[in-house]
C-alpha cells in the first residue's frame, strides 16, 4: 500500500508542483494519475521512488516513511519504466534488463536467465536480446522497459506516461498486453498519463487531476462516468462532447449503440 | 630551392640518426615532454571536468578560466615560471601544463553535457549510485568526447613542446629550431619542424583510431535497418 500524507512540493524556482495531496493507494492494484501537463502527476509518481523528495508531508509504503529509507536500495525495489524507455544506449538490450538485477547483487548467469526469461513474458522474441536499443522499434524498446521494470519482481511498479511516444496501434499493443501481465502478476502499479481512455482502461482507481496536483476526483472509472464531481470532470472524461453518452437504436431487430454524436460504436447484445 | 635539397641532405646524413642530438634520440625526450605534461593536466583537468559536467556546477567557471588559459602567451608564461621555478625543465612543463588543461577540461564536461538527460535520469531510476551512473553511463558514452579532448591536448603540447629547448635541459625536439636558429642553420631549423610536423600527424592518426574503437559497440556506428 502506497500513502501520500498531505503532500506538497514547491520546487528551487519557486513553482508549486503539488499544493495539498492525500491519498491512498491499495497494494495490487493499478492507480492512474491523469490531467494535463502541469497537473503534478509526474511529480506525485517520482515521490514514490524519491527521484522528488516532497517539500512538505510523507510519503508511506506500507506504513513506512521512505523518508527513512537509502533512496538507492529503494529504488532498486521498486520498477520504474518510463517514457522512451530511457534505455542505455550502449549497452545491448539483454545487460539493459539484467542491470536491474546485478546492481541487486544477482549474479551474472543467473542475471541473464532472469533477464531472457522476462523478456519472453513481455512478448519480445529474444532474438532481439542481443541488439543494441536503438536497433529497436519504439514498441520493442518499450517492451524492454517493461521488462527492466518487471525484471527484478517488485512489488511496486511506477509507469510514467510509458506509451506515450509510440504509435496508436502499437500502444493499444501495449495497454492489453500490460493487461494481461497485471492479471498474472497482481502488481501494485502507479500509472501516468494524459490519455483519460488510458486510464480508464489501466486504472482499478483512477485519479483525476487539475493544476497543482489538486484532486478533481478520485475513483474508478464507473464511477466516475455515474457521477462526475464536476464541470472539469465532466468536460475532462468528455461526457460534454457527447461520446461517453450512448443510446440504443434499434435496426431490424438489432439494438445499435451510438453516442451523443451520432456515431454508431457498437451492438448491444442481451446478456 | 637550396633550403629545402640543404634540409634533404640533413635528413641523408646519418650522423643526425644517432647520438644525444640524433632525431632519434630527440624524438624520444619530445615524446617525454609530451606525455608527461598531457599526463599531470589530465590528472587535474579530467577528473575537475567530469565533477562539472556530472554536477553542472562552476560550469560557467570553468568555460571562463579555461578561454583565459587558452589565451595565454606561451613563451611569456615560461618566463614568468622560470622567476619561480628556476631557468629549467620545471618551467616548460608547468607551461605546458597550463597549455593543455584547457582542452581537457572542455572535453570531460562537454562530453558528459552530451549524454541524453533521460538516460541518466533512468539510470538514477533504476537505482544506480551516482558513482555507478558516472562510471557505467556517463563516462563510457562521454568517452569520444573525452578523447577529443586529450586529443587536442596533446597535439598542441607536441607543437609547442619546443620551447622546452629554451630552457637548460634535454631540450626535444625544439633544439633544432633554437640551435638552428642561433647558428642560422637554416637546414637544421626546417628538419626540426618537419620531425614535429611528422610527429603531430602521426598522434593524431593514432588518436583517430582510439577514437573509433571508442565508438565501436555504439548504436550510431552499427545502425542497421533489420
Amino acid at each position: 500500500m502506497i500513502e501520500y500524507r498531505s503532500i506538497g512540493k514547491t520546487f528551487a524556482d519557486g513553482t508549486e508542483a503539488v499544493g495539498d495531496f492525500s491519498l491512498v493507494l491499495p497494494s495490487r492494484t493499478t492507480t492512474v494519475f491523469v490531467g494535463s501537463s502541469g497537473c503534478g502527476k509526474t511529480t506525485l509518481l517520482r515521490m514514490v521512488n524519491r527521484m522528488v523528495d516532497p517539500s512538505r508531508g510523507q510519503v508511506l509504503i506500507d506504513d513506512v516513511d521512505i523518508a527513512t529509507r537509502n533512496r538507492v536500495e529503494l529504488r532498486r525495489s521498486i520498477g520504474y519504466v518510463m517514457q522512451n524507455a530511457g534505455l542505455l544506449p550502449h549497452r545491448k538490450v539483454i545487460d539493459n534488463v539484467a542491470t536491474v538485477l546485478r546492481l541487486n547483487g544477482v549474479g551474472k548467469k543467473e542475471a541473464r536467465d532472469r533477464s531472457y526469461a522476462v523478456l519472453e513474458t513481455v512478448g519480445l522474441d529474444t532474438s532481439l536480446a542481443t541488439k543494441y536499443p536503438s536497433q529497436l522499434s519504439g514498441g520493442q524498446q518499450q517492451r524492454v522497459g517493461v521488462a527492466r521494470g518487471l525484471v527484478s519482481d517488485p512489488n511496486i511498479l511506477l509507469m510514467d506516461e510509458p506509451f506515450g511516444a509510440v504509435d496508436p496501434i502499437v500502444r493499444e499493443e501495449l495497454q492489453t498486453e500490460l493487461l494481461r501481465l497485471q492479471r498474472d502478476l497482481d502488481k501494485t502499479i502507479v500509472f501516468v498519463t494524459h490519455d483519460i481512455d488510458e486510464a480508464f482502461l489501466l486504472g482499478d482507481q483512477v485519479v483525476i487531476l487539475k493544476k497543482g496536483g489538486e484532486v478533481a476526483q478520485v475513483g474508478s472509472p464507473a464511477d466516475i462516468l455515474a457521477a462526475p464531481a464536476d464541470d472539469f470532470v465532466r468536460s475532462f472524461v468528455g461526457i460534454d462532447k457527447g461520446s461517453r453518452t450512448l443510446h440504443v437504436e434499434e435496426r431490424d431487430g438489432v439494438r445499435v449503440v451510438v453516442d451523443g454524436t451520432g456515431k454508431a460504436t457498437g451492438v448491444l447484445e442481451s446478456s | 630551392m637550396s633550403v629545402v635539397n640543404d634540409t634533404v641532405d640533413w635528413f641523408a646524413d646519418s650522423s643526425h640518426w644517432s647520438g644525444d642530438d640524433g632525431v632519434p634520440h630527440r624524438l624520444v625526450q619530445h615524446l617525454g615532454y609530451t606525455s608527461l605534461t598531457v599526463l599531470i593536466a589530465a590528472a587535474i583537468a579530467i577528473p575537475i571536468g567530469l565533477w562539472i559536467g556530472h554536477t553542472g556546477r562552476l560550469r560557467g567557471l570553468a568555460v571562463v578560466s579555461s578561454g583565459a588559459l587558452r589565451a595565454l602567451p606561451t613563451l611569456g608564461v615560461l618566463t614568468y615560471a622560470s622567476l619561480f621555478t628556476g631557468i629549467g625543465i620545471k618551467a616548460a612543463i608547468f607551461t605546458l601544463v597550463l597549455l593543455a588543461i584547457p582542452p581537457l577540461l572542455a572535453g570531460a564536461y562537454a562530453g558528459l553535457e552530451s549524454v541524453d538527460r533521460q538516460t541518466i535520469d533512468a539510470a538514477r531510476a533504476v537505482g544506480m549510485t551516482e558513482w555507478q551512473i558516472l562510471t557505467k553511463v556517463e563516462v563510457p558514452l562521454a568517452l569520444p568526447l573525452i578523447i577529443g579532448g586529450v586529443r587536442s591536448a596533446t597535439l598542441q603540447v607536441v607543437a609547442t613542446a619546443t620551447v622546452a629547448a629554451y630552457v637548460p635541459g634535454p631540450g626535444g625536439l625544439g633544439r633544432y629550431l633554437i640551435d638552428g636558429l642561433a647558428l642560422s642553420d637554416y637546414p637544421r631549423v626546417v628538419a626540426g619542424s618537419v620531425v614535429v610536423i611528422v610527429l603531430a600527424l602521426a598522434l593524431d592518426g593514432m588518436f583517430v583510431l582510439l577514437q573509433r574503437l571508442a565508438l565501436r559497440n555504439r548504436p550510431a556506428a552499427v545502425r542497421t535497418t533489420a
